[in-house]
């Protein structure tokens, strides 16, 4: 039986002036040295492999590979980790699945990923398509002790890349370097390591550096991890306040249309919230930082992103009772689970009709001018040339000041709030509390990375707070007008009324004790501690 | 994982032949198949070429100072390993009577931990009755006996069922079959018709005796590998798709 794929042993022929092929005669003439060299019969074997991740990349992150491997009638699943350690492997019949998939067959792999992934789903990244010739090499009892494996590799992008720049369409294909592995046989390590000594020396071979995943993504001019999320404009200090506003604006507008063919695709719900999420700091962003921008502009794209962000809101409320369906029936005391159910099926069916509004939307013209027009108008103040008479403040200085305020501004509003104060006053707080993040993350590049830490880890602890009260408040009510909404359409039997005021229930509980956390975590973030760590922010001083 | 043993107290009545190309045949339907060749003259190994030494001998796998995994060797065919043979097995006797626990159930105890990775095991017994034979009979699930179409030799077969049948708890399943047949002998095929009818647990696939088989020890390779449509590499097939449809 062979051992395949040990890394140690995979060799590579280097692209050059010789072909790989040329090299070929020259690698099995050093084997022979030691070892019969014979051609295994038959016909080249094929391997059909694809490598699948999510969108953000989140198993490599994690420092894993998938990989299916196809065989005849079905494949496997093999989980590794970066360097190509194996960790768990798993058959899989009638895969690959017709869609990215959200879930798998039950199994090792499953088991491992899920947790990781969820509610992503696996798109797959590469393909790749090889022949395989066969060399046996024989001791001088004739008997096999390795192989050697010589594999012309043809990988193709599945999924577009997402980055702006150089981006690699889907179908592209490229031709991998011809790879030579030493495959050991059990029981024989010694002449397998023999024969990859003997290949090394082989002028024009060289050890490979790369697995094949990542050599494809070479390859194809996709790099991992090629998507975040996150705000990582390239901003300094020193940069005229305009231009880096602009900067910032402009890789947000790149998170938005990266995700936008995931919307339109219905591939999973997180390509709808990273959207989101773009559209809301975008929208912060004109509100916080919009005097450095000419002021109609600033006035249109206030009215222009406030359409989309509410365009993209009731589909996200609805995927996001969806995602929390499972454990919120979980929590079901009185009531059975299966009561429930005509719940979802008709949060499914306004899903349904939602998701057919917004795409109809995202497929029109105002979309399309909103972000054509608006990548055009931040180019021109991105590249404009610095004005000669008046001083524009710089990055660092507009950090300072919109920072500094934001904070002011929470400590003053937060003070006037007493355990009698209503619940909009909480709320209202929390938006403030949002721009503050928001401004932290733009201008995050500026700041110490430790003092940074300890501010928003503060700033965190208090927005989850308020996050609490309000989704709980929010929630609640959504179920009263989902309630009165199936009763309308006559889909509402007295068993999932009865669940449904349950969870009601259930949600009032959360939100009182989110406002009994509150003072705490206000005070911490607030009080003199946190006056301390801000100002160590913001003029390096405590 | 099932365990599958050749057994006769004769020599020469194609046990090590038959391990060999059903342990072949297994491995080729992708069942992942071990091979230990227990008997110290070291057939089997030599007819896939692996030479016939284990690190330690016998005396280190009884005792478990070395890991049975640790002497498997690869094949040159998917799915198919082996533990080769070492001249120490010849004291295998001796070796497990003087081992911790019952000394009956040694060599099961030492299979246990490959349950994982082999779907199939094939054990190629020496030609005797001894405390090995015995700890083989209390591994397998399945004893093959190869039985040359003599009087004699079916008066060994009952000795043997009568053997097993006097075990406590778990017994071995008994599928002989007739090896060695000469068509040309008015005898042989008298006891072929008469015991396949007669008895169950005998296979209606006869291996006969054939020069083709003999070759194996010149071609150093399972007869069904290097001669997959000869007469003999057929009926090796068809006694493996009896015995496996059963599995």
């Amino acid at each position: 039986m062979t051992t395949p794929g040990l890394r140690d042993f995979v060799l590579e022929v280097p692209t050059g002036e010789e072909s790989a092929e040329d090299l070929l005669p020259a690698a099995l003439a050093a084997l022979s040295q030691v070892f019969t060299v014979t051609q295994e019969a038959g016909a080249p074997g094929a391997r059909r492999r694809t490598w699948l991740d999510t969108f953000d990349w989140r198993l490599y992150r994690a420092g894993l590979m998938l990989e299916f491997e196809q065989a005849r009638r079905d494949g496997r699943l093999l989980l590794s980790r970066a360097d190509g350690t194996p960790q768990a492997e798993q058959p899989v019949t009638g895969w690959p699945p017709r869609r990215p998939a959200l879930d798998l067959p039950p199994g090792p792999v499953r088991d491992r990923i899920m947790v990781l992934i969820r509610p992503r789903a696996l798109l797959p990244i590469v393909r790749a398509f090889s022949t395989v010739r066969v060399t046996r090499l024989l001791n001088a009892d004739g008997k096999t002790v390795a192989r050697l494996a010589a594999e012309h590799i043809t990988v193709t992008a599945v999924a577009a890349s997402p980055t702006a720049v150089g981006p690699t369409a889907a179908g592209t294909t490229a031709e991998l370097p011809l790879r030579l592995a030493i495959a050991e046989v059990r029981g024989y390590p010694g002449q397998a390591r023999r024969a990859s000594t003997l290949l090394a020396g082989v002028p024009g071979v060289s050890s490979a550096s790369q697995g094949v995943f990542t050599a494809a993504l070479t390859a194809l001019g996709r790099h991992p991890a090629d998507y975040t999320s996150g705000v990582d404009a390239e901003i300094t200090a020193s940069m005229p306040a305009s231009v880096a506003v602009a900067r910032l604006l402009l890789r947000l507008l790149d998170t938005l249309e990266q995700n936008v063919d995931g919307v339109l695709r219905d591939i999973d719900t997180e390509f709808l919230h990273d959207l989101r999420v773009a559209v809301r700091r975008t929208r912060s962003a004109i509100k916080l930082l919009g005097e450095v921008l000419p002021a109609d502009l600033a006035e249109h794209y206030k009215t222009e992103f406030k359409w989309l962000g509410d365009l993209t809101t009731p589909t996200r409320d609805l995927d996001v009772h969806l995602l929390g369906f499972g454990p919120m029936t979980a929590q079901l005391v009185a009531a059975s689970p299966a009561d429930l159910e005509p719940l979802r099926a008709f949060l499914v069916r306004r899903r349904a009709r939602e998701f057919r509004r917004l795409a109809a939307a995202l497929r029109g013209p105002r979309f399309r001018a909103i972000t054509d027009d608006w990548r055009k108008a931040l180019l021109e103040i991105r590249d404009a040339a610095p004005p000669r008479r008046r001083r524009e403040p710089t990055a660092a200085e507009l950090a300072l000041r919109t920072t500094g305020h934001a904070f002011r501004r929470i400590a003053a509003h937060g003070a006037t709030i007493t355990a009698d104060s209503p619940p909009e006053s909480l709320h209202d707080l929390r938006k403030r509390a949002k721009e503050l993040r928001y401004l932290l993350e733009f201008f995050a590049p500026l700041h110490d990375p430790v003092a940074y830490r300890k501010v928003v880890g503060e700033l965190k602890s208090l927005q989850d707070c308020l996050g609490d009260f309000q989704d709980s408040q929010v929630q609640r009510e959504e179920i009263h007008t989902l309630a009165d909404a199936m009763l309308a359409e006559r889909a509402a039997p007295a068993a999932t009324l009865l669940a449904m005021g349950e969870i009601a229930a259930k949600l009032t509980l959360s939100q009182a004790e989110a406002r009994a956390d509150f003072a705490r975590r206000f005070a911490r973030f607030a009080g003199p501690a946190g006056q301390e760590r801000i100002d160590v922010l913001l003029e390096g001083r405590p | 994982m099932k365990i599958f043993a050749t057994y006769n107290i004769k020599g020469g009545v194609g046990k090590t032949t038959a391990a060999v190309n059903l342990a072949y045949l297994s491995a080729a339907d992708g069942y992942r198949t071990l091979l230990w060749d227990l008997d110290p003259q070291g057939a089997a190994s030599f007819l896939f070429r692996i030479k016939p030494r284990v690190k330690g001998g016998g005396k280190a796998l009884i005792r478990g100072t070395r890991a049975l995994d640790d002497a498997i060797k690869g094949t040159d065919f998917d799915h198919l390993d082996l533990i080769p043979a070492d001249f120490t097995y010849r004291n295998m006797d001796l070796l497990l009577g003087g081992a911790n626990g019952k000394p009956t159930r040694k060599l099961a105890q030492l299979l246990r931990p490959l349950a994982a990775e082999y779907d199939h095991v094939f054990l190629d017994c020496p030609p005797s009755i001894s405390l090995v034979s015995e700890n083989v009979m209390h591994a397998a699930d399945v004893l093959l006996v190869p039985v040359i179409p003599t009087t004699l030799s079916v008066r060994t077969l009952d000795q043997l069922t009568e053997f097993v049948a006097g075990f406590n708890g778990r017994r071995p399943e008994i599928r002989a079959f007739f090896s060695m047949v000469d068509r040309r002998k008015k005898l042989h095929q008298e006891i072929v018709r008469d015991l396949t009818a007669e008895r169950s647990g005998v296979a209606a696939t006869p291996i006969p005796s054939l020069s083709m088989i003999e070759r194996m020890s010149v071609e150093r390779a399972p007869v069904t590998a290097f001669a997959p449509n000869s007469v003999a590499a057929r009926a090796y097939r068809a006694l493996w798709s009896e015995i496996s449809k059963d599995i």
